[in-house]
């Protein structure tokens, strides 16, 4: 990790404005051979832009690009891929319907007699997955593998050229642990190739096991380039989020405060849904936070549903208010004041070629029916306030939600149910895939808006954060409601009860 | 190409069907009147839709990339004049044939170019390019212009014979000879995979780092000389040149292209499928003018049809491969 050799790629005064937005400011960033280089920010910070800037899909206004010394300008990711400069973004990038070898070759195939020579396709394609150690049919349709070894083949594809950079953006995402592993096997075997290495993840475990070096952005702009053995994550932390880490421990004492004494705004009693989720009770109190811990598959999302009324119980009923209601679907729950926020959002929350305004105000017009139109005045208002309120980047409602980061979209999507005043707030992984800043900022209102009185279903893989935020526990495991545990529960507890080890005395099951 | 069918089963289940179907087809047609099930009808088959053959050859490029064209009947009608008018006005034959050629393929360059450069939909730039085409005809001529030049004529009527007493024309070997190029191209070269990547996944295969603009421009060329060499079969097949030759020909052959299993979204069919899809569509033509009394509009009824449960499928296919 010596400075001796010179960058591979080095980068100076890039600037990039998108229409609104100020995406890059002068920023300087540099790659060594031989090194994994994360990039450190949260989202919207710019690492998606600079990554782009650099493999050609942005041109950058001004600033220069240098790639082994000589002065690059790509105009295509093609040309940037000539280049040796090999990229593999979040999510899979490939073509589903073209094979393995296809996926992997594709634009620099072997050729004989003026047509694509397959065998000897195949047989490339079969060498360079054995270079990483994956062992599938090159001839395999690449839809037929999960996404874990799709990310692979991706990266097969980046190192089948002849590549000096490689540039991992946020490959982790979709893997689990073990997949992770053998990537970060992959990505040494490359370093020891001299592969210079510019890796994104929002874990930071990850990046403090597999990096030498970080350069940290922080809204557009460069923060700072260290080593990674020389800054520790707290210190870390406030680069990223350009202050102190005291707005998590805020949220922990927050956490404390309020106790649920409210009274008893929704209760099921026995409801269960054959397949998806044994019978359950649940009480959720007005201004508590309830949070629902169990692994993948626990029925989680499952509950949550049967709530929402997006799917029907097959057995019990739901009390809204000491009231029974007989939920036909989301509308009458939405009617009762039940939001559900979705843990896909781009499937089933946003419309993302709409501006954050339209998208808010579809809410607001939906909740209130199309015969009442809404004044541009309070849509302005209103608009205005939640942007504020949930600290939305680019504060701009006219920004396509397309364009916004994952962390913003994910506020939006919040935003579009907090505009219907719901009195129940289910919350369905609202943090997955953000960064900490913008986690810390929803944890907060999470606690806000329960305090202000509404109830919160909190859903999170998280179990610190569930632990963290919620009032109460409800742990599920396969797909049955084992224990409810107070807001003084530790992890260990938590975590316990979910491997299945013990039941606490005087816990109901 | 041998590799590739025997390994996924699953891809080839349209074409398979098609096939299929037009086995059955051609099976009740052979079983109620006699004389159907002959050579020659076959080779009919082929004669009757030499031209339609290559207008979905080149439209299952285009489809195959997620797009469309509905200029092709428009162009199929102009290329008709063009020959018909250059040919009175005593052109030599090779000239016309290239300056139609070059004709199509220009008008498939500019509408490529319009939907890449600006990003306007395939559908509406194509839909501008089929009004443009159709109304260049009647500015050559409102009448029919029929063709009386010799060689034209002679290679028009000109039969090849093949063993058993079967006769068919120089059309249907040009149109295989177009199905066999086409089958080349989108499996053997870079272009050909590369149309497939476009209609998979568009973004992907930008930042796969191929030449997505350039194929997509592509396809709507290769679609435009396709037109216009369906418009020289036709002109052989018809000996006339007229602004109403082939109206509604362009649904005709995504119906074909359609029926041949080719995913309308993109990314997922075969030629020879759309070859199938040409000879389901002329099976039960043939079928009707057997019949004899039933009118010839219960094509297009049997057609629509066919067209919808094809598409169930396909969305059953997709729902399958997520």
């Amino acid at each position: 990790m010596t400075e001796s050799p010179p960058p591979v790629v080095e980068m100076r005064g890039i600037s990039l404005a998108f229409p609104g937005v100020k995406a890059l400011q002068d920023v300087d960033f540099r790659l060594f051979p031989g090194e994994v280089h994360a990039l450190m920010g949260e989202n919207g910070a710019g690492k998606s832009t600079l990554i782009k800037t650099l493999t050609g899909v942005h041109t950058p206004d001004s600033g220069t690009v240098q790639l082994a010394g000589d002065a690059v300008a790509f105009s295509s990711p093609g040309q940037a891929q000539e280049a040796g400069i090999s990229t593999v973004y979040q999510e899979v990038n490939l073509c589903a319907n073209l094979t393995v070898a296809e996926n992997i070759l594709l634009g620099r195939e072997p050729r004989k007699l003026g047509g694509i020579d397959f065998p000897a396709m195949r047989k490339r394609a079969a060498e360079v997955l054995s270079r990483i150690g994956v062992h599938i049919d090159p001839a395999s349709s690449l839809g037929e593998h999960p996404i874990a070894v799709q990310q692979l083949v991706a990266i097969a594809r980046a190192i089948a050229v002849d590549c000096r950079v490689l540039v991992l953006d946020e490959p982790t995402s979709s893997l689990d642990a073990g997949e992770v592993a053998e990537l970060f096997r992959i990505m040494r075997v490359l370093r020891g190739e001299g592969v210079a290495i510019l890796f994104v993840s929002h874990f930071l475990d990850q990046v403090y096991e597999i990096s030498d070096r970080m350069t940290v952005l922080r809204n557009g702009t460069l923060v700072g380039e260290h080593l990674t053995s020389e800054l520790d994550r707290r210190a870390l932390v406030s680069k990223m989020i350009g202050r102190e880490l005291g707005a998590l421990e805020a949220i922990e004492e927050a956490a404390e405060k309020h106790q649920a004494d409210g009274p008893v705004l929704v209760r099921a009693e026995g409801l269960g849904r054959r397949g998806a989720i044994a019978p359950f009770d649940l009480d959720v109190r007005a201004g508590e936070v309830v949070g629902l811990a169990g692994l993948l598959g626990s029925g989680r999302t499952e509950l949550a549903r049967l709530l929402f009324g997006a799917d029907k119980a097959d057995s019990g009923q739901l009390l809204v208010d000491g009231k029974p209601l007989h939920l036909r679907g989301p509308r009458s729950a939405i009617a009762a004041g039940i939001a559900f926020c979705s843990e896909d959002r781009k499937g089933e929350g946003l419309v993302a070629d709409l501006s954050i305004r339209d998208n808010l105000v579809l809410a607001m017009q939906a909740a209130r029916g199309w015969t009442r139109p809404l004044s541009r005045r309070v849509k302005d208002e209103l608009v205005e306030k939640y942007l504020a309120a949930l600290d939305i980047r680019p504060a701009n409602p006219d920004a396509l939600v397309r364009t916004l980061s994952g962390g913003n979209q994910q506020k939006v999507l919040l935003a579009r149910w907090l505009v219907t005043e719901p009195r129940l707030l289910i919350l369905d992984e609202p943090t997955r895939g953000i960064d900490i800043g913008a986690k810390a900022q929803i944890q907060h209102l999470v606690t806000t808006l329960a305090a202000e009185g509404t109830a919160v279903l909190f859903i999170s893989a998280e179990l610190e954060e569930v632990v963290r935020i919620a009032d109460r526990i409800v742990v599920l495991r396969d797909r049955h409601k084992i224990a409810e545990l107070d807001g003084g529960a530790s992890l260990d507890e938590v975590v316990g009860l979910i491997a299945g080890e013990q039941l606490p005395e005087g816990v109901a099951s | 190409m041998t590799a590739l069918t025997t390994r996924l089963p699953s891809r080839f289940l349209p074409v398979l069907a098609t096939v299929v179907l037009f086995v059955i087809t051609f099976g009740v047609g052979s079983v109620r009147y006699d004389g159907f099930a002959s050579g020659q009808v076959i080779a009919n088959l082929f004669i009757d839709n030499a031209f339609l053959i290559v207008l979905a050859a080149g439209m299952t490029f285009v489809i195959l990339s997620g797009g469309i064209d509905l200029s092709v009947g428009s162009v199929v009608a102009l290329s008709t004049m063009v020959t018909a008018a250059g040919l009175r006005a005593g052109w030599p034959v090779p000239l016309v044939i290239i300056a139609v050629l070059l004709i199509g393929s220009t008008l498939g360059l500019l509408m490529g170019l319009v939907i890449h450069k600006f990003d306007i939909q395939p559908f509406i730039v194509t839909l501008a390019g089929m009004f443009l085409a159709r109304g260049l005809c009647f500015l050559i001529s409102v009448e029919s212009v029929s063709i009386k030049d010799t060689t034209f004529r002679d290679v028009a009527t000109a039969v090849i014979e093949l063993p058993g007493g079967v006769t068919i024309t120089y059309n249907v070997v040009i149109a295989l000879v177009v199905v066999l190029a086409a089958l080349f191209v989108l499996h053997r070269t870079r272009f050909g995979r590369t149309v497939y990547a476009v209609g998979g996944n568009e973004q992907s295969a930008m930042l796969m780092g191929l030449k997505t603009g350039r194929t997509k421009v592509g396809v709507y060329v290769i679609s435009g000389f396709c037109s216009a060499l369906a418009g020289l079969l036709f002109s052989l097949y018809m000996l006339s040149g007229y602004g109403l030759h082939a109206v509604g020909m362009e649904l005709d052959a995504i119906a074909a292209v359609v029926i041949g299993g080719t995913l309308l979204a993109g990314g997922l069919g075969y030629v020879l499928g759309s070859l199938a899809g040409v000879l389901v569509l002329g099976t039960i033509q043939t079928l009707i003018s057997f019949q004899g009394t039933l009118s010839s509009w219960w094509t297009k009824i049997v057609i629509g049809a066919l067209l919808l449960v094809f598409i169930a499928v396909q969305r059953g296919m997709i729902r399958d491969r997520r």
